[in-house]
């Protein structure tokens, strides 16, 4: 049997990636929300704070952990299996990559072992700085990724040389390109959402089984203010992503929108079953004017449809017209959430309602779902581009791989994470359930590593 | 315009050394666990717990600063070495998650510790085996590596396999003895003793093999004037070996086997450097071939210089504040 390097290698990115991010959109927020939680513990003395920072602490180093080894994955996978890409953009796109690891990996790891090991190690003070320094870092890597990854929707301040290969000519252009901004808000944005529903999901949960103590319900009121900030925030930030697209990457919205025909006044297809090969919209539901409303603004304005280009420049309809319904659907959703909860903590019932308390629970993990489907609607509308416009995906893989080769290294990514993500969701669970009180004193028998400190054996390893 | 080339040689090769450094002693801590006493083990996870991450953040300066100033190396070099990189991405995986994975059943825990350990030596066999296929070279054609995904397994790639082995694990008994002190201590003296006679047969057989193979090394080390140029590198790697075993052995600080240990690295690392330059894939591109354009160069300089004294003087402080002893005389309860 035959396999092809090209779909498998496409395959592996997909299985890759989608991994690695769903670790960020917990991580930025999450250390984001540690250092606000460090900095209230700081300037307040309050043991609450203190508390529910070690408790965030422990589950984030499990995920930081993760997210560094499924990581480095990543710039490995550029070279493996996308050789050919490396070679045409990296003049243009590998300082950002090489600054992204300037900035914010070091960065990261070196003032993660003190946050993680330090406490009692280093001034209050210096902690504290720790904590700031780490946010600053996840922060710092989602811009330069964002960049890198929105150049290759958006390209600009570039040339090309004679052998087709991209130099750079304008940086703040490249850096800078016309999806960049919307790309980088509305997704550091979604990794806030992301967090903030697990956190009050969590808070949630340990309400529920009655955890002792106020910080329960301190996690949950944080989170509800914040969401209830972000959520309709996200949806402004979306609509106006979706305009950009509309300008840039006209292709793309038509997939998203499955439109195959260009129309004006445009309706809304709510659903429906695209079949790219007959190019027709099957079983649509359309709403009539709403799609010109939503993307133009007016009554009338004009959608292109996919028509207009030529069979071999469109994108497959399927992924980016679910994956889009599947994230604003999650969206609305989460917005109802909110609401209800602000209603319930007005009339000062927010923690004694029980179906509302399990329904934040249920909730922890959508906004993991809505990044994944608006990641798979971002990347899959753009081919079968991987510059858009410029360097087509299956000019952009290595040519000596065969595709026995990928079929063994995918088996491989496949068996190792299936075994690694499970088992660090079951560490993360674990610390959850394990509650606020068992780690009053964080990590104890690691911390201190010197002699002079009051020595404490370590736990002995599997007896 | 001013060629900025030479600065980043410097740089990158010194983030490929430092790389090198200071993962290879905490996989050096790592292969060297799986022959510790049982009930030390946990100290020598814990000696490497809150740095190691730092110190892969190295690998990722090193992939992508190649990417960034040899794109062609990269796009050449990393498909031909597929497989090793795949094996040593996996098992970087395993040691990573190893250090946050405190599960309760014991025997699961188990397992995940022995994950640490394993994975630690395959990530370092790969990198010898990546190592050894580079010194090599790879079949070239155009803009692209021409050979197939299994060209990198040889039996010198197996023997530079074996030697980083050794190499790391020196490294992480020169650590250890550092970081020690009691039992463990005299333990990590004898594990770094065997691995550094293992070191020097395997220096031995890699400088003769290589000059052997190959008339251009031949060339390089062995034509006049070169031969008096480069005689001290053979002689110091002598005398550092020398120093070593004796530091090993007790003489002087505690410091001593650690710092000795990297000095042979860094001798080692110049001898392969000199074997080949001025090439970046062996005989097949230079330098100047493979380097990105001047503009590339010029933008990532501008905050490079800016950023690593940053990057040096923070990753200091947080090696300071982890300073002194892991005890390993305490008794356990
Ligand atoms: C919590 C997560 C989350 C939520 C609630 C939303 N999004 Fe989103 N969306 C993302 C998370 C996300 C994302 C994963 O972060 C993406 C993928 C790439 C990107 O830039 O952001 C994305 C992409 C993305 C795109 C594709 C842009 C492109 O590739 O050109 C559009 C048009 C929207 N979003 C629009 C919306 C709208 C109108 C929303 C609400 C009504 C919405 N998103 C809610
Ligand atoms: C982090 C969230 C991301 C997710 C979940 C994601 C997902 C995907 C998916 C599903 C594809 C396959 C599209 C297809 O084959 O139809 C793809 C393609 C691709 N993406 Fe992303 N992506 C993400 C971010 C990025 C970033 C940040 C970059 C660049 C720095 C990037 C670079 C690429 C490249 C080079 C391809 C082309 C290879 C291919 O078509 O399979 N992606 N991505
Ligand atoms: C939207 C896309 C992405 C974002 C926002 C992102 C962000 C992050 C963040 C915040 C970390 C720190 C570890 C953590 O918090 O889990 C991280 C780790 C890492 N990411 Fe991504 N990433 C993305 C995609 C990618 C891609 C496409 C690459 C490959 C070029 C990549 C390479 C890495 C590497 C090498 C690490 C390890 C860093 C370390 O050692 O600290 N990431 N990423």
């Amino acid at each position: 049997m035959a396999f092809d390097p090209l779909l498998l290698s496409r395959i592996q990115w997909a299985w890759v990636i989608s991994w690695h991010i769903l670790l960020p959109a917990f991580t930025v927020g999450l250390a984001s929300y540690i250092a606000l939680l460090e900095g209230l513990s700081f300037a307040t003395g309050n043991p609450a704070w203190l508390r529910a920072s070690t408790f965030w602490t422990g589950i984030f180093a499990v995920s930081f952990g993760m997210g560094v080894v499924s990581g480095i994955v990543m710039p490995f996978q550029f070279g493996t299996n996308w050789a050919r890409f490396s070679d045409a953009t990296a003049n243009v796109l590998s300082p950002m990559m090489a600054y992204e690891d300037l900035m914010a990996f070091f960065l990261e790891a070196s003032f993660l072992g003190v946050l993680l090991f330090g406490r009692h190690l280093v001034p209050p003070w210096a902690h504290f700085v720790s904590a700031i320094m780490v946010a600053i870092g996840t922060l710092f890597s989602s811009f330069w990724i964002l960049s890198v990854n929105s150049w290759m929707q958006t390209p600009a301040g570039f040339s090309r040389g004679e052998d087709g290969r991209f130099f750079p000519a304008d940086w703040l252009q490249i850096v800078f390109n016309p999806s960049f901004p919307f790309r980088l808000a509305h997704t550091v944005t979604a990794f806030y959402i992301t967090t903030g529903f697990v956190v009050l999901g969590v808070g949630a949960y340990l309400v529920r089984r009655a955890e002792p103590g106020s910080e329960p319900r301190l996690m949950m009121r944080m989170a509800l203010a914040l969401l209830a900030v972000l959520v309709p925030l996200q949806m402004l930030i979306g609509d106006m992503h979706g305009l950009n697209t509309r300008e840039h990457q006209p292709a793309k919205l038509a997939a998203i929108e499955g439109r195959y025909d260009t129309a004006a006044p445009a309706p809304l297809t709510l659903i429906g079953w695209p079949d790219d090969a007959a190019a027709i919209m099957r079983y649509a539901i359309e709403v009539p004017r709403l799609g010109s409303l939503v993307l133009t603004h007016s009554w009338d304005g004009e959608i292109r449809g996919l028509k207009e280009w030529p069979a071999d420049q469109r994108p497959p309809v399927a992924f980016p017209f679910f994956g889009f319904r599947v994230m604003v659907g999650i969206a609305f959703a989460m917005l109802a959430v909110v609401i209800a909860g602000l209603v319930l903590w007005r009339r000062g019932r927010l923690f004694e309602t029980g179906w509302y308390l399990r329904l934040c629970q249920w909730f922890a993990p959508l906004g993991f779902v809505a990044v994944l489907a608006g990641w798979i609607t971002t990347e899959v509308g753009r081919q079968p581009w991987t510059v858009y416009g410029h360097l087509r995906t299956e000019h952009s893989v290595s040519p000596s791989l065969t595709g026995a080769d990928v079929a063994l290294s995918l088996a491989a990514y496949g068996i190792v994470y299936l075994i690694m993500f499970p088992a660090g969701i079951a560490v993360m669970i674990g610390r959850i359930r394990a509650g606020l009180s068992l780690r009053a004193e964080p990590r104890d028998p690691v911390e201190g590593l010197q002699s002079r400190a009051p020595v404490k054996a370590p736990p002995p390893a599997a007896e | 315009m001013f060629d900025f080339l030479p600065i980043w040689i410097v740089i990158l090769g010194l983030a490929v050394f430092f790389y090198v450094l200071l993962d290879g002693f905490d996989l050096g801590v790592g292969i060297l666990y799986g022959f510790a006493p049982a009930e030390d083990r946990p100290l020598l996870m814990n000696s490497i717990a809150p740095i190691w991450d730092g110190n892969e953040t190295w690998l990722i300066l090193g992939g992508v600063g190649l990417l960034a100033v040899f794109p062609l190396a990269y796009a050449i070099i990393i498909p031909a070495v597929y497989f090793p990189i795949l094996l040593m991405l996996l098992a970087l995986v395993f040691r990573g998650v190893a250090f946050e994975f405190q599960f309760k059943n014991p025997a699961i825990r188990r397992l995940w510790r022995w994950g640490f350990c394993l994975g630690s030596v395959l990530a370092t066999l790969a990198q010898g085996f990546v190592l050894g296929a580079f010194v090599q070279g790879f079949r070239v054609k155009g803009r692209d590596f021409a050979g197939t995904s299994f060209d990198w397994l040889t039996p010198f790639a197996a023997t530079t396999g074996v030697a980083l082995l050794l190499g790391y694990a020196l490294l992480g008994a020169g650590w250890l003895v550092l970081k020690t002190e009691g039992h463990l201590q005299d333990w990590a003296r004898r594990m770094g003793r065997i691995c550094l006679l293992g070191v020097l047969a395997a220096i031995a057989v890699v400088s003769l093999w290589t000059p052997l193979a190959d008339p251009a090394v031949a060339a390089r080390w062995f034509s006049w004037p070169n031969v008096a140029f480069l005689a001290p590198v053979p002689v110091l790697t002598a005398l550092a070996a020398l120093a070593a075993w004796r530091a090993l052995n007790g003489w002087g600080p505690d410091a001593g086997p650690f710092l000795w240990a990297m000095l042979l690295f860094l001798l080692s690392y110049l001898g392969i450097a000199i074997s080949l330059w001025p090439y970046i894939v062996p005989r097949q591109v230079t330098v100047w071939e493979a380097a990105s354009s001047q503009g590339t160069q010029a933008f990532l300089l501008i905050g490079t210089l800016f950023l690593l004294p940053v990057i040096a003087v923070y990753s200091s402080w947080s090696y300071w504040v982890f300073r002194g002893k892991v005890r390993g005389d305490v008794g356990y309860h």
